[in-house]
């Protein structure tokens, strides 16, 4: 390890710019002659549009232009990027997921019209003006009322709220397994609905070049090249060549900017019609009722075990809200991203698992940090205590009965994935370790001599990340490939710029992938630049999200580089009068081993350039080099998480008292930037856990619409953490890496309310949803001892 | 209504006529382009947006331009001297105190305004001090850190 | 926002005569609750009237038993203030727990108490001590002033000088914070002295009350355990997603007992 390479703590270059303020993120752009658009949103949750009239607001100050869907109507809707099938074969249900509505608002937040003016002021201000003759709808937001026979459709044309019904497993060998079981242990649960709220708002600003017919897109995007294939080839009709997508700093995004919005298509649309630049930027309480929300699952789940504990086989039913369209992702979010996961760490023989995917009038859902894995992780952790406490079996014992053991890698799942490498057990004794499992019954007692009620948790998650095998995805429904593509280009002078398609919006990339790249080539870092988030700059890309930067962006930048050394060995070789094969490349240097012979490796970067002793009938100059990589499988972190809380009884206050996680990530690239990753993670899986809920009412209102009611956490409401790591490489890539990004948000929220049952066990309380806030845990506390 | 403001920003005097809804982080983002200062909320929460208004910290979404006439604005962007990074801002990047970057400027000029009041923060204090700053990245943890190692430089300096 | 005309005066009275001679203006103080509000088209003014440059507004005294706060003194000069620490701990503690650091570099008593926010906290403790606001044109008894939700007894074009609070022997506040936004869910500021005993609640109910029974307890034995068994009735409190008024109600009794601790009962 160098001092800037694999596994080096290296400060990241990113900050120089972002602790001086000088980040350049998407709102702090501003175009010559920029026009700004306000959208006016739905207050209805359902209703049909009777009728709208503009031309009051088309007469407002400063008001360029005021569009509805029926000036867009030569444009297509939303596109979804995945298609389920139900279990009988049948597609999904896939209802137009219009721009602007057509004739009727289906949640609270639908954008209905939009204005744009010479300020935001202005277009708001005329915005007031607009008329909108509303006929309201009964809404349908509760699940159980959506799929019910007679309930109020949605989409009329669909006929019914359920998108699909969806299966993965036997359920009569499943059946079987459960008849024959000693033990079955059973749960109903919700997995609640988040928002996601990167703390950057979303923006996007279109501009368009009559001159060329050039069309920009500047947009808060953790995947430029995919907003670009979807919005051009779908949407707007644009070839790639006419179409530029621009992320410059995201402010976070947490799956929440994966997807595509309307709003990119309004203010590019309206840019080419006005010939004008046009800027949105969403007001954070405009962020809780247009950005897709996350989870939002209500399962009911059994688990059937032997007489010593041994899992026989499990059994799932969801339903899972897709809220009123379908989001770029949503459909392959509970299915594939849920279904294939329910193995978890153990060598469960049998598993079924059903799930409908139910329209709502709700702001959309799609994937949120985890995607999917939380809510496999959550429902299968809170059985797997259910049935420990059931059988009396310690929790930790339970598990280690039940983990696949390391000498059964490569392992094959019963619900479709292959393992390929993992060791269960060192995580999970490494973690209870730290967390001094054993002085818990001392810490407990000393706990109630203060009038507190004490608990500990375990979640032992696995998440499938590193997405995906194109062709697996391909056949699971995915209308795209999931591979990564990297350039590098070497300059003259030997510095280095790698053009990557995965994004940074957080997560450190420009100081992650130089470290690839100065251990590889030996090279200084400092004469390394990731240049990303720009379809004009970078081939092509499917971005970052599903923890996949290092594990497929990585590897395809590896693989860039492992044909530059190819072709610098070929000049070396030239230059140094040597046989191909005899070059090597160590350190920064080609050399001829057991010889003095050595070219470094700016040398051959300069000949490459200026190739005046070089073999041009053999050999093109330049050293430029592109690879694009496909994963043969998904990577499997996996790890243990130990949480202790401490419950105030008389308020139902729960204190996070420690925590302490221990991750098999494979390789790790930066030890620091890792441990933030997992910190963060850790404290979205909290709030989930203890503070956060997406609230709405009856009429399908959102009550937690601003950040006076949705709990954000903050700094007071967490500890710090113990976080350490064990280490079982991937095998099918060259970095070994397994990704780090999701792990946190997936294996804490069941980790927290095991350590809640826990502690309220002993007053009774057996039964507990997310968020566990105060109200919530005195209540549970109330009626268990009144029962 | 236009109103004649007239303010020192980061040590220059500035004047402008401004609309008198403009906000002051509006004014700054805006009129004089010092796009450090972030908007991450409308309901005064997030603390993005938080600048020094005669050394202290408030938020800048929350105040009208016209009601910092006549006062000291500090930004982000003032923070450092030129090329060398304040202590703060140098120990948020040893302790990796900041991902996105989003809230980290209002966070840093939340600190230093701790530090003003309380040159050896306890790690309690710390927290509950950052009641009016979101990070939905870095979990706080190093944020925390990175606090209290920039206070332990700023003692020392 | 909405347009508006914006007025600075350098006097009190100049910002009274701003007051009386506009349509519908609205005096800015911290600003905290009104610019949000504004912010989302829920508040409009004609004239925007800035206190801030209101010097005869600002500032704290203590003397004749009394603690004297201007107007305009805003949260975080209260918290730090080391005379209303000596005198009335619990009033600096209260101002110290109101919002956030820059919320509490900005917001002001008079703000506070003139917007009457069922949640705030100051209403607790000007009606748990029994304090005084003095407006431009009269005093008002804290228990006269809070009126209902959002509503107190200020006239049109009245405006807040000073609030006068008398020292107590004993005071403590203890609040449950809304996790979401840290208004009070339930507050309790109780204190104890010559005059007797005073208990008074927000964030429970529409607007800051008074619990008769408990104060009597306190004045029979000033003990956490006086309180420990007397609840409130959830009939009138609030409910919203974060606490029902069952909830609300029990609150009112665990922070009632720790207020009390913390006055040393």
């Amino acid at each position: 390890m160098s001092g800037t390479g694999i596994g080096a703590s290296v400060r990241r270059t990113e900050d120089l710019r972002f602790v001086r303020g000088a980040g350049k993120y998407t709102d702090d752009m501003n175009l010559l002659g920029q026009t700004y658009a306000y959208i006016l949103r739905s207050p209805h949750a359902h209703a049909t549009i009777n009728s709208i009239d503009t031309s009051a607001a088309s007469q407002g100050d400063g008001v360029v232009a005021v569009f509805t869907a029926e000036d867009m109507a030569a444009i297509g809707g939303i596109p979804c990027g995945w298609q389920v099938h139900s279990k009988d074969g049948s597609p999904m249900h896939e209802p137009k997921h219009p721009v602007l509505a057509e004739g009727k608002v289906r949640h609270t937040g639908d954008p209905v019209a939009v204005v744009i003016a010479e300020s935001r002021s202005q277009a708001r201000d005329a915005a007031e003006s607009i008329e909108v003759d509303y006929g309201v709808l009964p809404a349908v937001v509760d699940m159980n009322d959506a799929v019910t026979a007679d309930s109020t459709s949605v989409h009329d044309d669909v006929g019914t709220n359920i998108c699909y019904d969806w299966a993965l497993g036997d359920p009569e060998v499943v059946d079987e397994a459960f008849s024959n079981a000693a033990h079955v242990a059973s749960l109903d649960l919700v997995n609640n609905r988040l928002i996601p709220n990167a703390i950057e708002p979303r923006c996007a600003i279109g501009d368009f070049d009559q001159a060329t017919g050039q069309y920009t897109l500047h947009t808060t995007s953790q995947n430029p090249h995919v907003i670009r294939l979807l919005m051009g080839a779908f949407v707007l009709g644009v070839p790639e060549h006419k179409l530029r997508v621009h992320a410059p700093d995201v402010g976070g995004g947490f799956g929440s900017k994966i997807f595509h919005y309307a709003e990119e298509i309004i203010v590019t649309w309206a840019a080419a019609q006005l010939n004008r630049p046009v800027k949105w930027t969403a007001d954070r309480s405009e962020s809780f009722i247009s950005d897709a929300h996350g989870r939002d699952h209500v399962t009911k789940v059994e688990l059937a075990l032997d007489e010593d504990g041994k899992f026989l086989a499990l059994r799932e039913s969801t339903l899972a809200n897709m809220g009123a369209y379908l989001s770029t992702f949503a459909p392959c979010i509970p299915t594939y991203l849920h279904g294939t996961l329910l193995a978890g760490q153990y060598a469960t023989p049998v598993i079924y698992c059903e799930v409908k995917a139910v329209f709502t009038n709700t702001v959309p859902v799609d994937a949120y940090r985890g995607a999917g894995r939380p809510e496999a992780t959550y429902l299968l952790e809170r059985i797997v205590q259910v049935a420990a406490d059931q059988l009396g079996m310690d929790p930790a014992e339970i598990r280690r009965r039940n983990f696949i053991q390391p000498d059964q890698f490569p392992y094959q799942t019963p619900v479709a994935l292959v393992y390929d490498t993992g060791d269960y057990d060192a995580s999970l004794s490494k973690a209870l370790d730290s967390a001094d499992y054993a002085g818990f019954a001392a810490r407990k007692a000393s706990s109630k001599a203060a009038g507190k009620l004490r608990g500990i948790g375990i979640s032992s998650y696995i998440e499938a990340c590193g997405i995906a095998p194109s062709n697996v995805v391909g056949s699971l429904g995915a209308r795209a490939g999931l591979y990564e593509a990297a350039t590098i280009r070497v300059n003259p002078t030997g510095s280095v710029s790698v053009l990557t398609g995965s994004h940074s919006h957080g997560q450190g990339h420009e100081t992650t992938f130089a470290q690839v790249v100065s251990e590889k080539l030996g090279i200084d870092f400092d004469s390394i630049e990731i240049v990303h988030g720009d379809t004009d700059k970078i081939p092509f890309g499917m971005g970052t999200y599903g923890s996949r930067s290092i594990a497929v962006g990585g590897t395809a930048i590896v693989n860039a580089l492992d044909k530059i050394i190819a072709k610098g060995k070929k000049i070396a070789a030239h230059l140094l009068e040597a046989s191909e094969a005899d070059i090597e490349f160590e350190d920064g240097q080609f050399v001829v081993p057991g010889t003095d012979k050595a070219k470094a490796f700016g040398e051959v970067a300069l000949t490459a350039y200026v190739p005046h002793q070089y073999p041009l009938e053999e050999l093109e100059p330049g050293l430029e080099e592109t690879a694009f990589y496909d994963p043969k499988n998904f990577t499997f972190p996996a790890g243990t998480y130990v949480c202790e809380v401490e419950v105030d009884p008389e308020t139902g206050v729960v204190d996070i008292a420690s925590f302490h996680a221990t991750d098999d990530f494979g390789t790790i690239i930066n030890p620091m930037i890792v441990e933030g990753q997992v910190h963060g993670g850790l404290v979205q899986g909290i709030g989930q856990a203890l503070l956060e809920a997406a609230c709405y009412d009856d009429n399908g209102q959102l009550l937690s619409g601003s950040y006076m009611d949705y709990t954000m956490p903050r700094a007071a409401d967490v500890p710090s953490f113990s976080v350490d790591t064990t280490v079982t490489e991937c095998e099918h890539n060259p970095l070994g890496v397994k990704g780090c990004g999701e792990a946190g948000a997936i294996g804490s929220p069941p980790a927290v309310i095991n350590a809640i049952l826990n502690a309220l066990a002993e007053v009774g309380v057996t039964e507990l949803d997310m968020p566990a806030t105060p109200h919530r845990v005195w209540q549970a506390i109330r009626s268990a001892q009144a029962s | 209504m236009t109103v004649a403001i007239s303010m020192t920003i980061n040590g220059q005097s500035v004047s402008a006529d401004v609309d008198a809804r403009t906000l002051l982080v509006d004014f700054l983002r805006v009129n004089q382009r010092l796009t450090g200062t972030h908007v991450g909320c409308d309901t005064s929460q997030c603390g993005a947006c938080v600048v020094h208004v005669n050394g202290k910290s408030v938020k800048s979404c929350t105040m009208l331009a016209a009601q910092a006439s006549d006062a000291e604005v500090t930004t982000i962007e003032g923070v450092a001297n030129g090329g060398e990074l304040h202590p703060m801002q140098a120990a948020f990047r040893d302790n990796h105190g900041l991902q996105c970057g989003f809230c980290t400027p209002g966070v840093i000029m939340s600190a230093l305004d701790l530090v003003s009041v309380n040159s050896d923060p306890s790690e309690q204090e710390i927290r509950e001090w950052l009641e009016g700053n979101l990070c939905r990245c870095t979990g706080y943890h190093n944020i925390v850190k990175s606090i209290q190692a920039g206070a332990r430089a700023m003692r020392e300096a | 926002m909405y347009a508006f005309d914006y007025k600075s005066p350098s006097s009190l009275s100049e910002a009274a005569d701003m007051l009386q001679s506009s349509d519908d203006g609205v005096l800015l103080a911290g600003g905290h609750t009104l610019l949000p509000t504004m912010k989302q088209r829920l508040a409009s003014a004609s004239d925007l009237i800035d206190l801030g440059g209101v010097s005869e507004l600002r500032g704290i005294s203590v003397s004749g038993g009394q603690v004297t706060i201007g107007a305009m003194t805003t949260h975080a000069e209260v918290a730090a203030s080391s005379e209303v620490a000596n005198a009335i701990a619990a009033l600096a503690d209260l101002a110290g727990g109101i919002g956030d650091p820059q919320v509490r570099n900005a917001g002001t008593i008079g703000g506070s108490i003139a917007n009457s926010d069922p949640s705030a906290d100051y209403p607790a403790a000007l009606v748990g001590l029994g304090a005084t606001i003095n407006t431009n044109s009269r005093s008002i008894a804290a228990d006269d002033f809070f009126t209902g939700m959002f509503d107190t007894a200020l006239d049109e074009n009245e405006i807040i000088t000073q609030v006068s609070f008398p020292i107590p022997d004993a005071a403590g506040y203890s609040k449950f914070p809304n996790p979401a936004s840290r208004y009070a869910v339930v507050g309790v500021f109780v204190s104890r002295s010559s005059d007797g005993v005073r208990v008074a609640v927000t964030g429970a109910g529409p607007s800051v009350f008074r619990v008769a029974e408990m104060e009597a307890a306190l004045a029979d034995s000033f003990s956490a355990a006086s309180v420990a068994g007397i609840s409130v009735s959830d009939d009138d409190l609030n409910s919203d997603i974060h606490a029902s008024a069952e909830y609300r109600a029990h609150l009112v009794t665990v922070m009632a007992k720790r207020a009390v601790q913390k006055a040393g009962g």
